[in-house]
């Protein structure tokens, strides 16, 4: 496995080639926010909050999708970097109904913790209150558009953890959204196996068990951890 | 030292920034000896003076009359707080802003639902007419500090008072600035 060496934030970084910038910068100790980004799922890049600089390119590159290269310089800190993120985020909250205080997720909820760690104190943005459904018609489950950030995690783990391929984005930019098979209500599908690993991925309040109220929907991701662990590594965790 | 003048302001919200005021328990007797509360629903008061140094403002701009106050009052305050996620974001106040218009909301609460002679209420000069959107008061005039939180708990609202009373400023950061 050829080694690359990069620097970070100015601390010299070796890193196997394939491996991304931010796998580069994680399994260095240095901390760059994500959203869209799941480990033991394929990235996507959607989100942008993983934007970093690198010397001589211009534009800001998502760490989560951009692979390491020999001489490579990354800053993952600085006063556009902070502008950058702290903009995307507003853009989350204004584009449909994030209303923290009646959540499921409120208090737990990685939307909510990316605005405390960026420094958002109000969306200078104008909110666009789109009106969105709640789809409770499943069994076990909910999904709330009004919550869904369109990160699609929960349609990459239902795809490439669980391999049912239910989960779905419909439509482009704004007006997408995450649908169940051919855009039926979820408790009408054929194809969910009811695993909830769609809900163990989800970063906001968007999926949800159902019973939970405000502030009440505990994750928990080593259910997932499990799996990508005994997928990748061939290693049952006990 | 002459006191700092003070008020505190409900718009579109269910009092519990005010409460969350009132869980200042003894440290509203300090607060006393620094500021002169000059207007709040608290004091008998009917008219927002001039020349206030600063003003939290709980609650969203959700009616005729919110909106009227709310441009009153940035225009005869220094320093405007934004006081409660209702303020700073809309919050629950706004969850209505997806039916477009206020007409489905009165008409389920006072026509819909309503048993007893069911009519809306009219009343010019009595009854503000509700706003189509409801609005956070940055959207509405310009706001100095934001001091989220449903509601802010008391060590917060205390944190930004004591910083502005000291003259450090009015910005938040860190878990200070949590929303819900």
């Amino acid at each position: 496995m050829p080694v690359r060496t990069l620097t970070i934030d100015g601390k010299p970084v070796s890193a196997v080639e394939g491996q991304t910038v931010l796998d580069a910068a994680q399994d260095a100790g240095i901390t760059i926010p994500t959203l869209c980004h799941l480990d033991g799922v394929s990235d996507v890049g959607a989100c942008r909050l993983c934007l970093v600089e690198v010397t001589g390119v211009s534009r800001l590159l998502p760490a989560c999708v951009t692979k390491v290269t020999e001489g490579m310089e990354v800053r993952t800190e600085s006063e556009r970097l902070k502008r950058y993120r702290r903009m995307i985020l507003e853009l989350l909250f204004a584009e449909r109904n994030h209303v923290c205080a009646v959540c499921v997720s409120n208090g737990r909820c990685e939307l909510q913790n990316l605005a405390v760690a960026q420094g958002m104190d109000h969306v200078r943005f104008a909110y666009r209150f789109p009106p969105y459904e709640v789809d409770i018609t499943h069994r076990m489950f909910g999904m709330d558009h009004n919550r869904c950030v369109l990160c699609s995690r929960c349609v990459r783990v239902c795809w490439f953890i669980e391999g049912a391929a239910t989960k779905n984005v419909a439509g482009r930019g704004a007006g997408a959204r995450i649908i169940t098979d051919l855009s039926q209500p979820w408790g009408k599908s054929e194809t969910c196996t009811s695993c909830g690993k769609c809900v163990q991925a989800c970063p906001t309040g968007a999926k949800f068990h159902k019973g939970s109220t405000v502030a009440e929907m505990e994750r928990d991701r080593s259910r997932l951890e499990f799996i990508v662990t005994a997928r990748e590594k061939k290693q049952w965790i006990v | 030292m002459d006191r700092l003048t003070f008020a505190t302001v409900w718009l579109g919200g269910c009092s519990g920034c005010h409460m969350s005021f009132l869980d200042l328990d003894e440290w509203l007797v300090d607060l006393a000896d620094m500021v002169e509360v000059v207007y709040s629903p608290i004091v008998d008061r009917k008219e927002y003076p001039e020349n206030v140094a600063v003003c939290l403002i709980e609650g969203a701009v959700a009616n005729e009359d919110n909106l009227e106050q709310v441009k009153l009052i940035r225009a005869r305050t220094r320093l405007l707080v934004s006081f409660g996620d209702c303020a700073v974001t809309g919050n629950v106040t706004a969850m209505r802003n997806p039916l477009r218009t206020a007409e489905p909301v009165l008409q389920r609460a006072y026509l819909d639902t309503a048993n007893l002679r069911p009519r809306i209420p009219q009343a010019r000069g009595i009854v503000p007419p509700l706003l189509d959107q409801v609005l956070p008061v940055h959207e509405v005039v310009p706001v100095d500090s934001f001091l989220p939180g449903c509601p802010p708990p008391a060590d917060r609202i205390r944190t930004l008072l004591q910083d502005v009373i000291a003259g450090k400023g009015s910005l938040l950061s860190g878990e200070n600035i949590r929303f819900g």
